[in-house]
């Protein structure tokens, strides 16, 4: 058997495991999710990305590149007290520039 | 001796009267004869919330052989193994080899392995994040060598024994199964909603799953067995996040 003759097998087992697999339904239907600038120092959950380590590493209050696991949909309506200016804090699924330690 | 041993030398000491049976030189007490029975305290503050890490992180052999005998065994263990490091996530890799020589649960050889699979599900929840690349990246002329990046959490498990199926069996809402024999293969992994996946497989589905992970060409995986059951699970839990044609740049 050529290995030329695997094509058709491989994309016949492609369509059938795309279609089994049902388009990324647990991509899709998370229960959780990040939630930025939310975490106190310390208390952040695992970011264990390159250049991090993991989880309790961040170190000022409400750090906006942290991140904690919350219930989905509840991320921006978690209470948080306002900034030293009077600016409302929000938490963020996308990674925040404020309350970052300093460099 | 008693006065101004420097910051280090009182933090070794004390350590070291953790683990012996006498309290460290130069504690004081409002009655010196409770010195004693007060750093017990200490000393069972640091067995105590060990054993609950330690069953935290296998809570399946908690199960298997009960709390009680898992709280006396977790004493031997800390005691030849206490943590290297403050981060508790890497603490635990030998407890598996550990109850492979225990002699009391001799009789339970599947231990060991059962603890290997509650491990590597520590490793992969703590795997590094990637995310999963769109199911038609896949659809390229040239599926024979085509290259896949499984995510860095997809790890395979093997055990000789049902280690498999009795981890599984022990799981919440899990049906009673008679147990089949091993060897069992496992894949374990982190799906993109964080939770961490333990899916038996066929020998087959390991074999070509096993190419894959060593960066073999699909072509050369589909050689080993019939890679749908294989594809079926990285799509489906998101582990694929990137694919090389191996086309020259």
């Amino acid at each position: 058997m050529t290995t030329k003759s695997l094509a058709l097998p491989l994309a016949a087992s492609l369509a059938t495991a795309l279609t089994l697999a049902g388009g990324h339904a647990h991509a899709q239907s998370a229960t959780m999710e990040k939630c930025f600038g939310i975490s106190l120092a310390g208390a952040n959950d695992c970011a264990a990305g390159p250049g991090t380590t993991c989880s309790g590493t961040s170190t000022v209050d409400y750090q906006g590149n942290a991140w904690t696991l919350v219930a989905a949909g509840t991320c921006t309506e978690i209470e948080l007290p306002a900034m030293a200016d009077g600016t409302a804090r929000m938490g963020s699924l996308e990674e925040l520039d404020r309350d970052l330690p300093p460099a | 001796m008693l006065h101004d041993p420097s910051h280090a030398k009182t933090e070794a000491a004390f350590n070291a009267a953790l683990w012996g049976p006498a309290p460290p030189a130069g504690l004081t007490a409002p009655d010196a004869n409770e010195i004693a029975q007060r750093f017990k305290v200490y000393r069972n503050n640091v067995q105590h919330s060990l054993t609950r890490a330690l069953a935290a992180r296998f809570p399946v052999i908690e199960a298997l052989v009960g709390p009680a005998f898992f709280t006396a065994m977790a004493r031997v263990y800390i005691a030849q193994s206490p943590p290297q490091d403050p981060v508790m996530l890497r603490w635990g890799a030998s407890f598996a080899g550990f109850l492979d020589g225990f002699p009391p649960v001799a009789h339970l050889p599947f231990l060991g392995d059962v603890a290997r699979l509650e491990y590597v599900r520590g490793r992969a929840c703590h795997a590094a994040d990637a995310d999963p690349v769109a199911p038609e990246v896949l659809a390229v002329a040239d599926l024979e060598s085509l290259r896949l990046t499984l995510h860095p959490s997809a790890l395979l498990f093997t055990s000789p024994l049902p280690a498999v199926q009795i981890w599984q069996s022990h799981q919440t809402g899990a049906a009673r199964a008679p147990l089949l024999p091993g060897p069992d293969y496992a894949l374990i992994a982190r799906q993109p909603d964080f939770t961490v996946i333990v899916e038996r497989i066929e020998p087959d589905t390991f074999a070509v799953l096993s190419s894959l992970c060593d960066g073999e060409t699909l072509g050369f995986a589909a050689g080993k067995a019939d890679p749908t059951p294989a594809l079926t699970l990285l799509l489906r839990h998101g582990l694929i996040i990137d694919t090389d044609t191996g086309a020259p740049r």
